[in-house]
């Protein structure tokens, strides 16, 4: 992965010391909290219900173990002892006092780790692909893309004062892992005739209050122009984007009203005048950086076929585990385990200290010393051998990490909600354990296959639920919460946006409407398709009428 | 009000008159857009210094054929939050090779003054008891710069393969 060299480490130091002086500043009233606001927000510090939470970048979600056992120091000693893992490949801490914010950052920046922009109106973590650089089915390891993508837009001069937030994913992989089309720019690599790789770009999705799939504004760039094309998209939405309505403000609202075709001219435009200069990024740079992410030192290895089969045999529940939470490696005799953070009635994406730790020497033990953070809140071993397989699930069952639900029913991705967010109208977490509760039987989780289901408190929507096959909406009426489902949302290649289903439930209907739906659903697959997959091709009345009955057209209407 | 030009306190050489101030019978000034966009040739037959005030809607390419008769650009902060200005203040630098004096006024607080710098502003209208203090500290805060941003400060990436 990458490593600080003296420059970088300089300037995340001279960061650390130019916001102690600003909360210094702020503590002695010199600034007023307007003023201060967009500083500590760019420095990853949000006032929250209770306190303030602090979100800490894991760039692209990539974490060395030193990092993770770094997570777990700052969480006991600022924290109450643990942390949140976010769908944008971050760790939050939700009990953060404002003095002690640049001692934090100061720890972190000890291990190569920042929260610069993790907030505010700039370019927040570049995300991609949590198997990058492993997956089997990837083009080419988009890492070394992101790294140059995150040292560009760190501090950028021109774009810390956007109209409002700008999120970069990348994917190096046609199975899309990292959602690029809910992004403000996402860029999927393709190989032309000639084997040479390139990105298609996409611009203006996103969820939030207005949602949309993003538009592919260009469909090649070659990587040494990636930071030109970039800056030529952030340039144009700086000058024309909203700046009236924080809610008009994010650049998917400008693409959508100007029109895709208008937004692609003004950004030929620029990039015809700036694509040739000083952004064009050097060989020699592009070879530095692609040093830093050479494989690690893989033993010549086959396949475990005959040893797996034989502990799979032996014990059905690591057999249901590697079925469900083990993806193909590009290397014969490796395998991708992922750790679900989504055992029954856990907060999706919490992590006390003491787990953190166990997991940093698990990935020094089995996996390079390296930990990968998910946009669905799990963790992830990228280079597993196949022959520890056996004894890594063993050890992560201990901890409670070995839930064999990846991309199953109760895998949830689910905000913090009401229980700490300042904008939410609803706890999502209670209706994210309430279904992790339900469906505990491993057969039937089995039986059902890869449905995700995404909640959000609040419209915002931070926890995707626009879309999750199934989608949660928490909302409030006339001070009683209430959520609202929506089916046949996807964040993948084939991304769409779910369709609402009826009215919202209470709390304590939502797991039968889950069931409901499931029912249906099972009555209706054909050749073993996916849940997404039957919804697409029936449409959403079988599903209407199984949770409202068979009057819901009357009830919706 | 102060007003810092290439890093030293100096008094204001411009006089601003604003949408319908009478103009001095001589002496440099500063007008906004329409003022400049009607009354030009008076402007230009003085034969003193004129600069333009652009708001933080008016894009620099409205005078990118002016900037040969102006000295002084000045843009606006309306709120400090309004981040236009850094965009307009590149494009006249990069894009225009504009080589007069690119003021920033308006709502400019000491914690912009780096990134102000780093897109080419060189003079800054700015409230406070140490203007020189502060612009000072935020000048010097820091020495590593990841974007070329055509102000001259060479970039981690040039640094890292000097010489190589």
């Amino acid at each position: 992965m990458y490593r600080y060299d003296e420059f970088d480490y300089k300037l995340v130091t001279e960061r650390v010391n130019q916001f102690r002086r600003q909360v210094g500043r702020r503590l002695d009233g010199e600034l007023t909290e307007d003023q201060f606001k967009p500083l500590r927000l760019m420095n990853g510090l949000y006032l929250q219900l209770h306190a303030y939470m602090l979100r800490v970048n894991v760039p692209y979600g990539t974490l060395a173990s030193k990092q993770l056992r770094r997570f777990a120091e700052i969480a006991r000693k600022y924290d109450r002892g643990f942390g949140h893992f976010t769908t944008r490949q971050n760790i939050q801490y939700n009990w953060v006092k404002l003095e002690d914010a640049p001692d934090i950052l100061r720890d972190l920046a000890d291990v190569e780790v920042t929260a610069i922009q993790s907030s505010g109106n700039c370019v927040r973590n570049i995300t991609s692909d949590q198997y990058a650089g492993s997956a089997r089915d990837e083009l080419a390891d988009p890492r070394m893309y992101c790294e140059l993508l995150r040292q560009y837009s760190v501090l950028h001069p021109e774009f810390s004062y956007l109209p409002r937030k700008f999120k970069i994913a990348v994917t190096g992989s046609p199975n899309d892992r990292a959602a690029v089309a809910v992004h403000d720019i996402g860029l999927r690599m393709h190989l032309n005739d000639a084997g040479r790789i390139g990105f298609e770009v996409l611009v203006g999705g996103g969820l939030g209050r207005t949602p949309y799939i993003g538009h592919t504004i260009r469909d090649w760039i070659e990587p040494e122009h990636i930071l030109s094309y970039v800056e030529a998209i952030l340039r144009i939405y700086n000058m024309h984007g909203r700046r009236d309505n924080i809610h008009k403000a994010r650049i998917k609202i400008i693409v959508n009203q100007m029109g895709i075709d208008r937004y692609r001219e003004l950004v030929d435009a620029e990039f015809g005048r700036i694509r040739d200069g000083a952004l064009k990024i050097p060989e020699q740079e592009i070879e530095r950086i692609e040093r830093y992410f050479a494989p690690p030192d893989y033993e010549t290895l086959e396949d475990a076929t005959a040893l797996l089969a034989a502990q799979r045999a032996e014990s059905p529940r690591f057999d249901r585990w590697l079925q469900s939470n083990t993806a193909e490696h590009k290397v014969p005799g490796y395998s991708i385990v992922n750790l679900t953070l989504k055992a029954a009635g856990r907060p999706p994406g919490d992590m006390d200290a003491d787990a953190m730790d166990a997991v940093a020497d698990l990935a020094d033990r089995y996996s390079f010393g390296e930990i990968r953070i998910s946009h669905r809140q799990n963790l992830t071993f990228v280079d597993v051998r196949q022959q520890d397989l056996f004894e890594l699930w063993q050890a992560l069952d201990e901890l409670d990490l070995a839930t064999p639900n990846l991309d199953a029913i109760t895998d949830i991705i689910c905000c913090p909600g009401l229980d700490y967010c300042a904008l939410a109208n609803a706890r999502s977490i209670p209706v994210a354990q309430d279904i992790s509760r339900r469906f505990v039987d491993v057969d039937e989780l089995a039986g059902i296959g890869e449905l995700k289901i995404n909640i959000s408190g609040c419209m915002n929507a931070c926890g995707h639920h626009h879309v999750g096959h199934i989608g949660i909406l928490g909302v409030d009426k006339r001070g009683e919460e209430f959520f609202q489902l929506t089916l046949g949302g996807s964040s993948d290649q084939h991304a769409s946006l779910g369709d609402r289903l009826g009215p919202g439930l209470p709390q304590e209907e939502v797991p039968e409407a889950i069931a409901a739906i499931i029912e249906r659903y099972k009555g209706l697959r054909e050749n073993g398709e996916r849940f997404l997959d039957t919804y697409r091709r029936v449409g959403i009345e079988p599903f209407k009428e199984a949770v409202y009955g068979p009057d819901s057209r009357q009830a919706v209407a | 009000m102060a007003l810092i030009r290439n890093g030293a306190l100096v008094d204001d050489a411009y006089q601003w008159v604003g949408e319908d101030g009478a103009l001095p019978a001589s002496g440099a000034v500063l007008v906004p857009l329409g003022r400049w966009q009607s009354e030009r040739e008076a402007l230009l037959g003085r034969g003193d210094p004129v600069g333009v005030r652009l708001g933080s809607d008016e894009s620099p390419e409205l005078v990118a054929d002016d900037l040969v008769h102006l000295s002084l650009v000045a843009l606006e902060f309306p709120k400090f939050r309004d981040g236009r200005a850094y965009s307009y203040a590149r494009m006249l630098r990069e894009r225009f090779e504009f080589d007069g004096e690119v003021r920033a006024v308006g709502d400019v607080l000491m914690e912009q003054l780096h990134f102000m710098l780093r897109t080419g502003f060189d003079a800054f209208e700015i409230e406070s008891e140490d203007p020189l203090g502060q612009y000072e500290t935020a000048k010097a805060e820091f020495s590593v710069w990841y974007q070329p941003t055509g102000d001259g400060r060479p970039t981690a990436t040039r640094l890292r393969h000097q010489g190589r």
